[in-house]
């Protein structure tokens, strides 16, 4: 379980975290939703210790990550599976060792293996035989799916999502919508994901959580926060111009 | 008095930030050097690095290492003819190189060539949160791209310093003989009776400290960079001016101490 206790943080005068309080649930696919520039990524990078709190916990099976060193993080951190907003994918290396890496890095696996394992990785997000090319060559959304393909290689209990579906057509949405349903159930994971997609965040969701002004405004299974009263989730589902999200 | 009181506020400031600069550059370098010790040993990694700064870099070493040596015949042949001592070009020549313009030459190429793209990659892999996937991944970003950079400048400069160093005399022997006309037999004499193996040794180590400088300062200004673009060509500029700097000032200590 990941817990997020009255988390601050600035970036120079900016407050971007603002006393956030959040629990994810074990084996469940948490759906943090909020305005652009909201500070999701943000918080997302709290989760796994890349950016430390201001003040506050972030506690991860009760154990408080802001105040490990860098060997007792990266403990942690073998637990975890990120996808970045942009991917961040290794552009010196090919598609395949991409994917290699956290196998290479963390497994005693053969070479045969673990050329098994990319394909079957590169597979499931619908990227065949791509393992030679090079990010740069690659379109914005199938680096994404590559990005994904390496944040589940070593098939981690945790998995953190930075907007999987963005920038992706209909078709591709869904599959990888259905990718981290599918992957979620069999492995039993927890997934926690970024998403602007109101269709996404319905169909993936268990439990859905709004960042507002720097705080968990609502958090709640999908029938809750869709029948919500709340007029920030109001206008954030219903994508209006008038509301208390202030557009500048 | 109030400007001179301004004056000397920026003059604190600017030294306490670079105090605070060679402070975390050798932070750095400590852990470089723990890293560096610990297994398992990445040599593709290493072997990488070394043919980016090594073996590319060969032709660049020897057309300013041939050049250098040509000039420098050509100087001193000016200057040592005014009291007849023209034989003593090619262990000027030779002498030149091997202590001090091999080793310096060679590094500043390699850090225009090498230390820059080290910081620009290192940026680059920055800004694009390249380097925030190796730390998910639990893999530590020092031992993975500054290590190999470290350990193939340390040793590709002199091996390219020797390079350097051949070049040069082979292109002042070309001046000082076929364009000058100074005996071959006098000018190859006086080097091997004035040049000690000491000479080269000695500006072999001097390469291998501003091989260690030139990468230490591109990967801690690439590691360190902020702000996108702007950002990896203001690390990459730094880079190049701090290192040069650098290797120019320690060089003066090295020959203090070494000669
Ligand atoms: N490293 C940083 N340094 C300074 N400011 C930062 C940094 N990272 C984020 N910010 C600021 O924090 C705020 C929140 O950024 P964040 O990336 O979390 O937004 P987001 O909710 O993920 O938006 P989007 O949906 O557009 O990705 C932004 O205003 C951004 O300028
Ligand atoms: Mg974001």
């Amino acid at each position: 379980m990941i817990r997020l206790i009255e988390v601050h943080k600035s970036f120079g005068p900016q407050k971007v975290l603002d006393g956030l309080n959040l629990e994810i649930e074990r084996g469940k696919t948490t759906v943090i939703i909020g305005r652009s520039g909201g500070g999701k990524s943000v918080l997302l990078k709290h989760v796994i210790g890349l950016l430390k709190p201001d003040s506050g916990q972030v506690l991860i099976d009760g154990v408080d990550i802001t105040k490990l060193n860098d060997r007792e993080l990266n403990e942690i951190r073998k637990k975890f599976g990120m996808l970045f907003q942009e991917a961040a994918l290794f552009d010196s290396m090919t598609v395949g060792e991409n994917v290699a890496f956290p196998l290479r890095e963390h497994t005693k696996m053969k070479e045969d293996e673990i050329r098994d394992t990319v394909a079957e990785r590169l597979r499931v997000v619908g990227l065949k035989g791509v393992e030679t090319k090079m990010p740069s060559e690659l379109s914005g959304g199938m680096r994404k799916r590559v990005g994904l393909a390496r944040a589940i290689a070593l098939r981690p209990q945790i998995v953190l999502f930075d907007e999987p579906t963005t920038g992706l057509d209909p078709v591709m949405t869904e599959a990888v919508n259905q990718l981290i349903m599918d992957t979620q159930r069999s492995f039993d994971l927890t997934c926690v994901v970024i998403s602007h997609d109101v269709q996404s965040i319905f169909r993936i969701g268990q439990k859905i959580a709004m960042l507002h002004e720097g705080r968990i405004i609502a958090c709640g299974t999908p029938d809750v926060i869709e029948t919500s009263d709340n007029p920030v989730i109001r206008q954030f589902l219903a994508g209006s111009i008038e509301g208390p999200i202030k557009i500048m | 008095m109030k400007n001179f009181i301004t004056a000397l506020d920026l003059l604190g400031k600017t030294m306490m930030r670079g105090m605070e600069e060679a402070g975390s550059i050798a932070v750095l370098f400590v852990s470089v050097v723990a890293w560096s010790v610990r297994p398992p040993f990445r040599l593709k990694d290493i072997v990488k690095q070394m043919e980016f700064v090594g073996v590319r870099s060969i032709f660049l070493v020897v057309l300013t290492g041939t050049f250098i040596g040509m000039v420098m015949a050509l100087q001193g042949y000016h200057g040592f003819r005014m009291f007849g001592a023209e034989s003593l070009v090619g262990s000027t020549v030779a002498l030149g190189m091997t202590r001090e313009l091999g080793p310096v030459i060679t590094a500043l190429m390699i850090t225009g060539r090498c230390g820059s793209a080290m910081a620009a990659e290192l940026g680059t892999m920055r800004v694009t949160e390249q380097i925030d996937a190796l730390y998910v991944m639990a893999a530590n970003p020092v031992k993975h791209l500054i290590v190999p950079r470290m350990i193939a400048a340390i040793i590709m400069v002199p091996m390219l310093t020797v390079v350097s160093d051949f070049v040069g005399i082979v292109g002042g022997y070309f001046v000082g003989v076929h364009l000058l006309h100074i005996n071959s037999g006098v000018f190859m004499a006086n080097i091997t009776k004035l040049v000690d193996l000491n000479d080269i040794y000695n500006g072999l180590v001097k390469a291998a400290v501003f091989g260690l400088i030139l990468s230490l300062i591109g990967c801690y200004k690439g590691f360190n960079t902020k702000g996108g673009a702007e950002g990896v060509g203001r690390a990459t500029t730094e880079s190049v001016v701090l290192s040069s700097v650098a290797i120019l000032v320690s060089d003066y200590f090295l020959t203090a101490l070494m000669f």
